[in-house]
């Protein structure tokens, strides 16, 4: 275990997340045990307050999860000097196990999180909580990943053992690793741009269609979703490549660092954001027919797939810009 | 103006007189929070700038230094040594260094005495660090006396004094000629401190350390890397347990915020029982915390934040110094160059405004569900 501050801020923030999580999820089983909005009882009474609350704990939940994303991913760039072999957060992601599921299960919460505040707001703007039983089984799904999430996290850091200078040698060398692959092989860039600018192109089309005719909201969703994949495995295949003027840099992480002015921030957000209004907008597709909101959930489709289609079209031309100006060719 | 930015705007503004109202009750939580921020925001940037400024001492430091272990202990290491390394494909150069440590009984203090490899000085001169000036109270041109280890005196002029720019290195060093080290600390014949070597390749400086190793069973190579490493955990884990003590201390304001939060006075309860009973709805007032807790957490942070730049920076972290930088008679009098990033910030957020929110989620939400009635009645 490295005792960093951040290793100590990621801990208390899990923790806290896992607490605030526990008890929403509690109150979240009982209201879909016990919820009957026609009865007066004084347990009705309660569990409709404590919705209130338990809205108010996933969007601070969701806030905390989208900073500790980037938190952890600065975290391991930062330890990578404590580590022989490491160049990037990619090397002291693979220190252990634990470190990459760790991220993966970091992406799909905050997918999952924001969904759930979709879900949460459109709760909200129908009189009768008309979503409430669908929004607390998603959050019965959301809190074990988060638990899972917070376990691994602890493993990860537990199992962190800095290389230092011991008293009886120097170097390490003797003791060499297996150099850790700092580099995550990418797939074949020809066939991913094209997939790539392709899937984009498709997304646009459905997405514009979608939004001016109102039709194909299931296909706009699923293309979008798709997109995101296509596009993080071409971030890691091409995208990046560009950034670093370097044809076997294939690291995701290393445009996220000030060398490359932070654009990775900005590569991210507009990933993360565009991948959850999209899938807000298949999402809330099952629930159009019901009466309470059948003028509500329209109007917020079409407010997600602009947000989406802007995102991605950001994300489309920072990638075409660079890959236009800089002067490394692939 | 767009409806839903309207309506936080109004919010805001209700907020911040609703602060205002209760200007005792928020300043002493104000105060408190501000302090906790400036204690952990001092440590983040003090250690900080002393993780930069031992990298920045050690990009001029030798690639490899041999050392020469006799019963795991640092020996001398013969001058022969150096040429069967030198031969080694991918070594540049091979320089022997002289250097060893001095305790001066009338000052108790120890000093670094070196022979410096670019530019040595005459025999019977030396340069000093200004730790060693302010120490013998002497200046350029004066002289010093040092005993040797045959108990004579050996007297020396001060050629120069380093500038206190660089004294985080020079302020206990004193540069001297070779012949005098010879003189001081009579070396056998051949003999080095240690080896410092020079490797073109960085790539390489590994496997020219695994060589090393097996062609001389008994030197150990130090890579800068290495050092580098070491010195990086080594300030982190002083850090990372300061911060798990001041762990305590976070823990306390977190009881009084939330101590603070959920003990509304009658006024305050009867104000939001009025604000529901006008028509404010649960999410507004639930909005209204949180806008309190936004313009409190924002304030302290960015108090503390310049109140702990200001300590470490221009006043060199003078609550911290003892126990982070460690102690001796001759010590260095440095300012740390400012180093603040967004990774820091972060870091300083995530350990108190997280904590401070997630404490006052619930007493927000108590205050926000009391029925109006009640609440009035009260």
């Amino acid at each position: 275990m490295i005792q960093h501050p951040a290793i100590l801020a990621l801990s208390v923030a899990a923790l806290l997340t896992c607490f605030m999580l526990a008890y929403a999820a509690r109150y979240g089983t009982r209201i879909l045990e016990k919820w009957d909005l026609h009865s007066g009882s004084e347990l009705q009474l309660d569990l409709e307050r404590r919705t209130y609350l338990i809205s108010v704990i996933l969007s601070y939940m969701l806030v905390f999860q989208i900073l500790s994303l980037f938190l952890y991913i600065f975290t391991a760039d930062n330890l990578h000097s404590q580590f022989t072999g490491a160049m990037c957060a990619a090397g002291s992601l693979g220190v252990n196990s634990y470190g990459y599921p760790v991220l993966i299960l970091k992406i799909v919460n905050c997918l999952l999180a924001g969904v759930w505040l979709i879900i949460n707001h459109v709760d909200t703007r129908g009189y009768d909580y008309p979503l409430i039983k669908t929004k607390y089984g998603l959050l019965n799904v959301l809190a074990p990943l988060i638990l899972l999430e917070a376990v691994l996290q602890f493993a990860y850091f537990l199992n962190l053992k800095a290389d230092v200078i011991t008293s009886c040698c120097g170097s390490l060398f003797s003791t060499e690793k297996h150099s850790i692959a700092g580099e995550i092989a990418g797939l074949p860039n020809g066939p991913m741009q094209l997939a790539f600018f392709g899937m984009m192109a498709v997304t646009a089309s459905v997405g514009i269609f979608f939004y001016l005719r109102g039709k194909g909201g299931g296909f706009f969703s699923f293309f979008s979703s798709l997109t995101f994949i296509i596009a993080a495995a071409s971030l890691v295949s091409f995208i990046c490549l560009y950034f670093y003027e370097l044809p076997s840099h294939h690291c995701p992480f290393c445009i996220l660092q000030k060398e490359y002015s932070y654009i990775g921030y900005a590569l991210y957000a507009t990933l993360l954001g565009g991948a959850i209004s999209g899938l807000g907008v298949g999402a809330l597709k099952p629930f159009i027919s019901h009466p309470s909101l059948s003028r509500v959930i329209p109007a917020i489709q079409h407010r997600l797939t602009l947000v989406t289609l802007v995102l991605y079209l950001l994300f489309t031309l920072i990638v075409t810009w660079r890959m236009l100006t800089t002067s490394f060719r692939l | 103006m767009n409806i839903p930015l309207n309506r936080h705007s109004n919010i805001l503004d209700f907020s911040l007189s609703s602060l205002l109202r209760r200007k005792s009750k928020n300043l002493s939580l104000l105060v408190v929070y501000t302090l906790i921020i400036f204690v952990i925001a001092s440590l983040i940037f003090f250690v900080q700038a002393l993780k930069r400024e031992a990298a920045q001492l050690l990009k001029e430091a030798p690639d490899m230094v041999v050392q020469r272990m006799v019963a795991g202990r640092h020996d001398l290491i013969p001058a022969a040594y150096g040429e069967k390394i030198s031969a080694i494909r991918g070594v540049t150069s091979v320089s022997p260094r002289l250097w060893g440590y001095y305790y001066d009984q009338v000052f108790g203090a120890n000093y670094t005495l070196l022979v410096a490899e670019g530019k040595p000085v005459e025999p019977g001169n030396i340069m000093i660090g200004a730790g060693v000036a302010r120490n013998q109270r002497i200046q350029a041109s004066d002289m010093l006396t040092l005993k040797t280890s045959a108990n004579e005196a050996l007297l020396l002029t001060v050629q120069g004094i380093y500038p206190s720019s660089s004294e985080l290195i020079s302020s206990d060093l004193i540069i001297l000629s070779a012949e005098d080290f010879q003189a001081m600390f009579n070396l056998p014949p051949g003999q080095n401190t240690d080896l410092a070597v020079t490797v073109a390749n960085p790539r390489e400086q590994v496997t020219v350390a695994a060589k090393i190793a097996e062609l001389f069973p008994d030197t150990r190579p130090i890579l800068k890397s290495e050092i580098l490493r070491t010195y990086d955990s080594l300030f982190e884990w002083r850090g990372g347990m300061i911060v798990v003590i001041l762990a305590v201390a976070v823990l306390s304001f977190i009881i009084f915020a939330w101590d603070k939060a959920t003990g509304l006075s009658a006024e305050e309860r009867k104000e939001i029982g009025i604000l529901k009973s006008i028509g404010w709805e649960t999410s507004d007032v639930l909005l209204l915390k949180f806008w309190e807790g936004i313009v409190i957490s924002l304030s302290a942070f960015l108090t503390g934040v310049v109140l702990a730049y200001v300590h470490v920076f221009f006043f060199s972290a003078a609550l911290f110094e003892h126990a982070l930088k460690g102690w001796s008679v001759i010590y260095p009098q440095f300012r740390l160059v400012p180093v603040i990033d967004v990774y820091q910030l972060t870091v300083l957020f995530f350990l108190t405004v997280l904590p401070y929110t997630a404490a006052t989620i619930i007493p927000a939400w108590l205050a926000a569900t009391v029925p109006p009635d009640a609440a009035m009645r009260s």
